[in-house]
């Protein structure tokens, strides 16, 4: 377990460099908030590979960390919003064991953006908002899906520690 | 070895399409009206209400001198120029259709579209 602490740092480096990615991709829907979640590749591997405490250590960090990187105080609240709500329905459905990583993963895109639209409704007041769910919806399903079926193949190799890794 | 999908993904999946579908149908519905005014509210307080019929570019400026412009026409109304760091209300496109609206987060300027008849969007989700 000695090499967990720089393991996790590796994890943390691989979660920012993913939003830095995604920040430089001009991924845009025509709705607000729509966001490839590539950085939710590493909350699932950490989750996966060590823990819930593991995963919401990294997940606070990387929230925090690229949010004043590469954005400001607003954009850390708006996405502490969908990482909270994605992060506690994940750790729920692994706990289950009912579900694959892939399942978890698109519970996870999709409360995302619940999320995100409960925190513009609340900033903005505006009902009209609702008018956005439905894609919103399908676009975690389908951003979760992918992040979950690339989590699936990395996870092959990277899920358990190794013995030399002990 | 690579996980296997498990039965609960699937009802998963299909219940969220289903939910974005019945969502996507009930809005079809609640926003096919021709809207008539354009009420803007900033942070959740009305700050103007302009006729959809008419033609006007309008000026708004923030506390902290954050601006949009708003501009109507044909029935429509759209935002032309915002100095928010995302634009996704410029790029947005225009509204005019009961219920419809457009969001400036980053300003917490919020444009929604009416209709005149009942004073009120059709949906309010309280």
């Amino acid at each position: 377990m000695k090499n967990k602490t720089a393991y996790m740092g590796l994890f943390l480096s691989f979660a920012l460099i993913l939003s830095y990615v995604e920040s430089l991709i001009p991924f845009y829907f025509g709705v607000p908030g729509v966001k490839l979640g590539l950085a939710n590749l590493a909350v699932l591997l950490v989750l996966y590979r060590y823990g819930w405490k593991e995963a919401l250590a990294l997940n606070l960090a990387r929230v925090f960390l690229s949010g004043f990187l590469f954005g400001n105080l607003f954009m850390v609240i708006y996405s502490l919003a969908g990482a909270a709500g994605s992060f506690l329905v994940m750790c729920f459905l692994k706990k289950t064991r009912g579900f694959s990583i892939m399942g978890v993963s698109m519970a996870g895109g999709v409360c995302h953006n619940i999320g995100q639209v409960l925190v513009a409704y609340f900033v903005t007041k505006t009902a009209g908002i609702v008018f956005y769910l439905p894609v919103l919806l399908a676009a975690g399903l389908l951003t979760g899906l992918l992040i979950g079926l690339l989590a699936r193949e990395v996870i092959k190799y990277i899920g358990k520690e190794s013995v030399e890794e002990l | 070895m690579r996980e296997k999908w498990k039965r609960n993904d699937i009802w998963l999946f299909l219940a969220i399409v289903l939910a974005a579908l019945f969502l996507f149908l009930w809005q079809r519905a609640a926003f096919s009206v021709k809207g008539a005014v354009a009420v803007v509210s900033r942070d959740g307080e009305t700050i103007g209400s302009y006729p959809l019929d008419g033609e006007e570019r309008i000026v708004f400026t923030g506390s902290g001198g954050e601006r949009n412009v708003l501009t109507i026409r044909d029935g429509e109304a759209y935002m032309e120029e915002a100095d928010c760091p995302d634009r996704l209300c410029v790029k947005q496109g225009p509204v005019g259709k009961n219920g419809e609206s457009i969001i400036c987060l980053p300003h917490k300027l919020a444009v929604q579209i009416i209709s005149e008849q009942t004073g009120e969007a059709d949906i309010l989700v309280k």
